[in-house]
């Protein structure tokens, strides 16, 4: 097996792991807060589409990554106005918006998918970094997206364990009751971490179509979106763990592809001959074991999961 | 509380200036009128008891002055102008400080992230904060370590949070809902001091509480509610006693729980020997507790909540494993059977969380009624409805269950009917043990009367029946033994018709010998 195909599959990794991560912060931002948003697939879907036609109308890839996550923002909007303000179930809405999403971004696709994308994001080759051996091409020579995705999981962390807005959105996830009846807006705060959601998951889809695909056609997304969902959990709802779970959901999604042309055995196992199926299930079997892992350790202590998940509130019952 | 005497006649360092005038407050819900004409006066540097009885109104009223429920009618007036409470957060800006009976924390938070909730600053310098919090917990001798997540808490430090909460938001007037009745004696005198030395800075307190001893010892002045009216304003507590407070908060003499006549108990219906538990929390509650009930009985459980009551009566329902012990039913082990497998040998469970555990708070009075017997109601593989019916409007008239529709969801009746429907179904089928926890909590008092008569008649029919309750003269009047809880462990074993209430208050403290 060559060096370039393993410096290849390193890279595509990174890549994976930008991607299903800033969907999976959003989505993690959405659920500390007490909103399941089952809708990131269709979320992205949208991203993904408008934002390759903003980049290709505009021929600047940023105007396609602040439209989609604008467009997201919208699409969560939705689910916000529903399970959040409405009070309606959170599960429904968010299938609901994950079916829609993707079914309106076919539509207003069709003419799309022909399009060549001229306007794409390029590798940023920080200079002096990018030509090290082996971590120059994996680290330092990637899409602007990629550093933004670090930047902003850092920022999540900040704001979510060291602020009042982190410090009220955490507690709302945990319990409304108590959230409103210190003065926050349950409603304003949720609404807010669903919208921003939103906007990451736009945000990811467009990373697809401006960067990864380089091009959109319907299907794109391709289960990304549930990848990220899951690996919320995987990361038991904490950005620096769910940032561990992308690069591993990441490696095992820059595998599937790959992993028919690789010329290696380990323990006598001949690689090639892994089916690119089995590896696409990975990330979920893994979500499955942590989920196991969770409930046996939960016995005495809560569970990593805020309390409120699903739960829509309302004030004033007795 | 252990310290009484000195405060009942310090007048605090308040100057009598009037903080909290709540002037004819009228609260309706559905069916019910909580609060009408209710008036409430709060001198500064006081501690001020709201008194009455279950269902007076007390609540209520607070939570109008808290800002959680808007009055149909009626004033509220703070620091000498009028206010509009819409919310929560209105009425904390205004210095109101709730404790609400059930605490309204984060448990997986830690303790100074709750305390700072809501009023936090931007940006979170935690070393910063924890030393603030540990300065103002210090400050009126609130033992509490801030950085704990409030999870690990007991009870008591849960209620030092709560009420820290309120320090923190600077409030000067600090509202405590029965904040004892989750105590040990110990707790409850140190929060006495509490509430003194926040009294000696100026501040004024509001203490809901129907233990009237606790009153005279702790508070200054005292307001009396029935029926959601105000009937009576003493501004000092001086030269009143308890019959003078029962008095006005009963209006006549209180109707005397009648004492079941004797009767020669039978043989022994249920059996605990050694029988141990866990917690929630995965720590020991119950250590090696034996309890023999007799066909024909009351044993009756006392003790402070948290003792491990409601794991001893889980743990008999099958609904808590049990870590060591034998549990028998007349002749049949129990000890790992499932709870159907209980309920066919004869048990009946009555549990202390009734629309939650007891019924299914959305399911129909007729689909509550049947869940313990639908299986002698089958047609074939179907539900005979009509018999389904039948049996619930017999149960229903039988037990004195006051319903409109039997197709309405249980969770629209009242607590004492929700009660008597429980008692009537777990009734069906003619059990030989009955266990029933706080089975009379909140209930008015037409209910209570039911429910004990009730238990009594079930006594009288030969059932072995294990009273758990936190009512203590409910306890002393019904029980034929008595049992007191402490820690987990019988503390004590007492003839009810020969202690004093003193004696089993002492044994629910730990101070008293088994």
């Amino acid at each position: 097996m060559s060096e370039d195909a393993v410096i290849g599959l390193l890279v595509a990794t990174v890549q994976f792991a930008t991607l299903v991560y800033l969907a999976g912060l959003g989505e993690l931002i959405a659920e500390r807060s007490g909103v399941l948003n089952l809708g990131v697939e269709g979320m992205m879907a949208m991203g993904a589409v408008t934002g390759f036609m903003a980049a290709i109308a505009t021929g600047r890839p940023w105007v396609g990554f602040a439209v989609a996550a604008l467009v997201g923002m919208a699409t969560a909007g939705v689910h916000a106005v529903v399970s959040v303000i409405m009070g309606a179930g959170q599960v429904v809405s968010g299938l609901a918006i994950t079916i829609g999403g993707l079914g309106f971004a076919a539509f207003i696709g069709q003419d799309a998918v022909r399009e060549r994308a001229d306007a794409v994001f390029t590798d940023l080759g920080i200079i002096g970094l990018a030509d090290i051996p082996w971590a120059g091409p994996i680290l330092f020579d990637q899409p602007p997206v990629v550093y933004l995705a670090g930047v902003l999981g850092v920022a999540a962390w900040f704001v979510l364990s060291r602020t009042r807005l982190g410090l009220a959105l955490r507690a709302v996830g945990e319990s409304a009751s108590t959230t409103d009846s210190v003065g926050h807006s349950v409603t304003l705060l949720r609404t807010s971490a669903v919208l921003v959601g939103g906007a990451f998951a736009g945000a990811a889809g467009s990373f697809l179509s401006l960067y990864m695909a380089a091009g959109w056609t319907e299907g794109l997304i391709a289960g990304r979106g549930w990848i990220a969902v899951a690996l919320v959990i995987f990361g038991a709802w904490r950005p620096g763990r769910l940032a561990a779970g992308s690069l591993l959901f990441g490696f095992t999604l820059a595998l599937q592809p790959r992993v028919q042309t690789f010329d290696l055995t380990i323990f006598g196992l001949e690689v090639n001959t892994i089916s690119p199926a089995l590896l696409g299930i990975l990330p979920f079997l893994l979500t499955v074991v942590v989920l196991i892992a969770i409930s046996f350790r939960a016995r005495h202590r809560p569970s990593p999961a805020p309390a409120a998940l699903t739960l829509p509130y309302r004030r004033e019952e007795r | 509380m252990s310290d009484p005497g000195d405060a009942a006649v310090s007048p605090g360092s308040g100057d009598g200036r009037v903080v909290v005038d709540l002037r004819g407050i009228r609260k309706e819900f559905p069916g019910v009128v909580a609060c009408d004409d209710a008036n409430l006066t709060v001198r500064a540097g006081t501690i001020h008891a709201l008194l009455g009885e279950n269902g007076a109104g007390k609540t209520s009223l607070v939570n109008v002055l808290g800002g959680v429920y808007l009055p149909d009618d009626g004033e509220i007036w703070v620091h000498g102008r009028q206010r509009q409470f819409h919310s929560p957060a209105d009425a904390i800006a205004a210095g109101i400080g709730m404790v609400h009976q059930e605490f309204r924390l984060v448990p997986t938070l830690t303790v100074f992230e709750n305390v700072v909730l809501g009023s936090a600053p931007r940006y979170l310098d935690m070393g910063q904060i924890i030393e603030r919090v540990a300065h103002l917990a210090a400050t009126y001798s609130l033992q509490t370590d801030p950085s704990r997540p409030v999870w690990q808490l007991s009870v008591g430090e849960r209620q030092r949070v709560e009420i820290l909460k309120a320090l923190w938001r600077d409030a000067d007037v600090l509202v405590l809902d029965e904040p004892t009745a989750v105590l040990t004696p110990a707790e409850a005198a140190d929060l006495g001091l509490t509430l003194r030395s926040m009294a000696d800075r100026g501040r004024s307190v509001i203490y809901i509480s129907h233990k009237l001893d606790e009153v005279l010892s702790v508070c200054d002045e005292a307001t009396v509610l029935r029926n959601g009216v105000t009937v009576a304003q003493p501004r000092s507590l001086a030269g009143i006693d308890r019959s003078d407070l029962a008095e006005m908060m009963v209006g006549e003499a209180a109707a005397e729980i009648q004492r079941p006549t004797d009767q020669p108990s039978g043989d022994v219906v249920l059996a605990l020997e050694g029988v141990s538990a866990l917690s929630d929390r995965g720590l020991p509650a119950l250590h090696s507790v034996d309890i023999d009930v007799r066909a024909g009985e009351i044993v009756g459980v006392a003790g402070v909540s948290g003792n491990g009551q409601r794991e001893l009566a889980e743990a008999i329902a099958g609904l808590r494993p049990t870590t060591a012990g034998t549990m028998q039913l007349e002749e049949a082990d129990i000890t790992g059977a499932s709870p159907r497998a209980r309920s066919r040998a004869g048990l009946a469970y009555v549990p202390e969380d009734r629309l939650g555990v007891g019924l299914a708070p959305t399911m129909s009075v007729v689909d509550n009624a049947v869940v313990r017997s639908y299986r002698s109601m089958r047609r074939r593989m179907m539900l005979d409805l009509r018999r389904c019916e039948d049996f619930c409007r017999r149960l229903v008239e039988r037990f004195g269950v006051q319903v409109g529709r039997v197709h309405e969801p249980v969770s629209a009746l009242s607590g004492g009917n929700l009660q008597r429907l429980l008692l009537g179904r777990e009734l069906t089928g003619e059990p030989k043990v009955l266990v029933a926890a706080q089975p009379t909590r909140g209930l008015d008092v037409a209910g209570i009367a039911a429910i004990q008569s009730q238990i009594v008649a079930q006594r009288a029919a030969g059932v072995g029946v294990l009273l758990i309750s936190e009512d203590l003269d409910e306890l002393l009047a019904l029980s034929d033994r008595l049992i007191v809880m402490y820690e987990g462990e019988v503390a004590a074993r007492m003839d009810p018709t020969q202690v004093t209430r003193a004696e089993v208050g002492a044994a629910m403290a730990g101070t008293a010998q088994a």
